[in-house]
């Protein structure tokens, strides 16, 4: 409450002197989201309701003469915790001078060229806030950061140094039916530590060639989401979640072709840790693609569809070294979208359905949506998240039980 | 010699026998190409019939390439939830235009499809190609007849779509000075009226005649949006680089104010 205040007094004497050289914006956000299975978990946190909580977002930002900073800072009370507390979603400064820019500070970084598939971009991502109906600015997370970008005719260069670790947001067995066959074993978790040697390096070369966006890509340091290494395989008393170390080189391309905007996106997935792939624990080495396609077909109604694939390196000996009861993963894991947004009303009605559906899972992710912009500064939204599959056990079909029903509103300055 | 005479005294009988496809190329170039590059606030007003407003304020940079290409840099500074947001195009003629987006949100820059330049821009009533101008032999031009309108001298040009549109009729008055629309009228299938474009008020800026004020009316839903061009330059010297994923990311401070 303290830390509440004073922020806001700092705002209001700063604001007014500064009004010609710092902006101020932000929303004020409602947001609740419950589950419609039916279904309940045991604990605090697992009634109807997986998400209710209230934000204040408050954004600075200033710059002049190349330099600049910007801070995005929420506030918010979480109602199914019972806690009110903060996020620093971004705090950066911004240099530039000639072909150089730096930004250093906590910072959002996307690459790829994937809808919702990500290869190449191997930044933070809160896969629990967009199941539970959150807004997709919040599936990505800052990363604290040194970015550099050197730009030339022939080609550009983006480089972000990251010395602290950020792991993903993952659903937790507190609100979300999950598979876990280690629920009732307690767990600790074994992050990367801030050390020079784990320091990790994301590079971007890209430039345009024939008309298309192109772009390679490096990046050196960690899966983001953990491997689970049991202290005793036949009667375990420990879980301990790690984190293994990751070397991705890609590759992707997005352009106009066939009469719509094509991307193609490939990744070569190297898991230093277990190469031969005979550590159970660890995920194999893996090649990802996908390619996508994207167009108007009638105003304001837009269609875009996706092919994604995870083929899976050494698995011959990821099957035999796998411990017996433990569900397989397929050789080949592939992955269709659609993604249909229709405009109405000058624009201020959006119906849209995004649907991933796993013809070698045989699960699927429905997200039905309806937006409407009552004013320019206020918009509501009202959508469900519908998972489903026929194993309890692939990605999409573990949260079967998770369907839900999601409210958001959001008045914006 | 005498044939020359001849020639020299029908000369501008000949000159005043403008095409109304003359007529709309002059229009297109006064309208969407003047300078070699163009700077402009922009602040379009949405109304419904109501009276709901809704606000749309944007900085609009365009440079001119060779053959007829052209480079559009838009950023946006409200309504609050595009505030941050900047649109690039590259506009090609008679091919589909290159068109970038990037959501300051998430840091994102992504390809947007455009195959429909008849789609409303940023949900007024006027579409793409009102603001960047459309393809010349998308339409059939006719010159209907020459009148005067409010003390101006214009041509009244029809156009017919060659391939679908929403209209099938459309009939300009330009003036015969700048060769700007002053009124525009678009006719549906049921040959029935139900937009009108006019153009309020034009003034001069360093030698272009220029509209700075403008309005779309939608007149079977009653909807309307006035556009408003304030701070208008032309000639300001942007630099070919302004049109890049860099100055997407991080527009700069100096061209979008």
């Amino acid at each position: 409450m303290k830390y509440w205040m004073s922020i806001s007094l700092i705002l209001l004497l700063v604001t007014p002197a500064l009004a010609e050289e710092i902006a101020l914006h932000g929303f004020v956000q409602g947001n609740y989201a419950a589950r419609i299975t039916g279904e309940e978990l045991p604990g605090p946190e697992g009634g109807d309701f997986i998400l209710g909580e209230e934000r204040l977002q408050l954004k600075l930002a200033a710059s002049s003469q190349g330099a600049g900073f910007f801070l995005k800072t929420d506030f918010f009370r979480d109602a199914i915790a019972r806690t009110t507390d903060t996020d620093l979603r971004e705090a950066y400064l911004d240099y530039g001078t000639g072909a150089l820019d730096l930004r250093i500070g906590r910072q959002v970084v996307t690459w790829g060229v994937g809808d919702l598939l990500f290869i190449n971009d191997i930044f933070p991502k809160d896969y629990a806030a967009f199941f539970s109906g959150r807004p997709l600015e919040y599936l990505k997370i800052g990363s604290d950061a040194i970015k550099a970008d050197l730009f030339a005719d022939f080609i550009s260069a983006e480089l972000v140094v990251i010395p602290f670790f950020e792991p993903d947001n993952l659903p937790t067995p507190g609100r979300f039916f999950l598979f876990d066959p280690f629920s009732d074993i307690p767990r600790a978790t074994e992050e990367p530590r801030a050390e020079f040697e784990n320091t990790e390096l994301a590079l971007r070369l890209y430039r345009n060639l024939m008309g298309f966006d192109t772009a390679v890509y490096a990046y050196k340091g960690f899966f983001r989401t953990p491997g689970m290494r049991l202290d005793d395989l036949i009667s375990p008393a420990q879980v301990t979640l790690f984190f293994p170390r990751l070397n991705v080189y890609g590759m992707s391309a997005q352009g106009n072709a066939l009469g719509g905007v094509v991307s193609l996106e490939t990744g070569y997935d190297d898991s230093l840790n277990d190469r031969s792939g005979h550590d159970p624990v660890v995920p194999n080495s893996m090649v990802k693609y996908l390619a996508g396609y994207q167009r108007q077909i009638w105003t304001d109604f837009t269609a875009g569809f996706q092919y994604y694939g995870e083929y899976l390196l050494d698995y011959g000996s990821y099957r035999d070294t796998l411990p017996a009861g433990f569900p397989a993963q397929d050789r080949l894991r592939q992955l269709l979208t659609a993604r249909l947004t229709q405009l109405f009303h000058y624009q201020t009605l959006r119906l849209s359905f995004f649907a991933f559906y796993s013809p070698t899972d045989q699960d699927y992710y429905f997200i039905p949506e309806a937006r409407y912009s009552f004013t320019d500064a206020l918009w509501g939204a009202v959508g469900a998240n519908l998972f489903g599959g026929e194993k309890e056990t692939t990605f999409f079909g573990q949260l079967d039980k998770n369907d839900n029903l999601y409210v958001t509103m959001r008045y914006e300055f | 010699m005498v044939l020359l005479v001849l020639f020299m005294l029908l000369l501008p009988v000949n000159a005043s026998a403008i095409t109304g496809e003359e007529v709309i190329k002059k229009s297109q170039a006064a309208f969407f190409e003047a300078g070699n590059d163009f700077q402009a606030r922009v602040k379009m007003t949405l109304a419904t019939r109501d009276g709901l407003q809704r606000l749309r304020d944007l900085t609009m940079l365009r440079k001119n390439y060779p053959a007829g290409e052209q480079k559009y840099f838009m950023y946006f500074h409200g309504p609050a939830d595009v505030a941050g947001m900047t649109f690039m195009v590259y506009k090609y003629p008679n091919r589909d235009d290159d068109r970038w987006l990037f959501i300051p949100a998430i840091n994102l820059v992504n390809r947007i499809a455009a195959q429909d330049s008849r789609s409303s821009f940023v949900g007024s009533d006027f579409t793409y190609e009102d603001v960047s101008g459309r393809d010349l032999t998308a339409d059939a031009h006719a010159l209907l007849r020459e009148e005067p309108f409010n003390d101006r001298k214009v041509y009244v040009v029809e156009s017919k779509p060659i391939g679908p549109a929403e209209y099938t009729r459309k009939l300009s008055w330009i003036d015969q000075v700048s060769f700007l629309p002053l009124k525009e009228e678009y006719y549906d299938v049921q040959e029935s009226l139900y937009k009108i474009f006019t153009a309020e008020e034009i003034k001069d800026v360093q030698g272009f005649a220029t509209i700075l004020k403008r309005t779309m009316t939608n007149v079977k839903s009653g909807h309307k949006t006035e556009t408003v061009f304030e701070r208008v330059q032309y000639n300001a010297g942007i630099g070919d680089d302004l049109f890049s994923e860099r100055y997407l990311r991080r527009p700069p401070e100096k061209w979008i104010k």
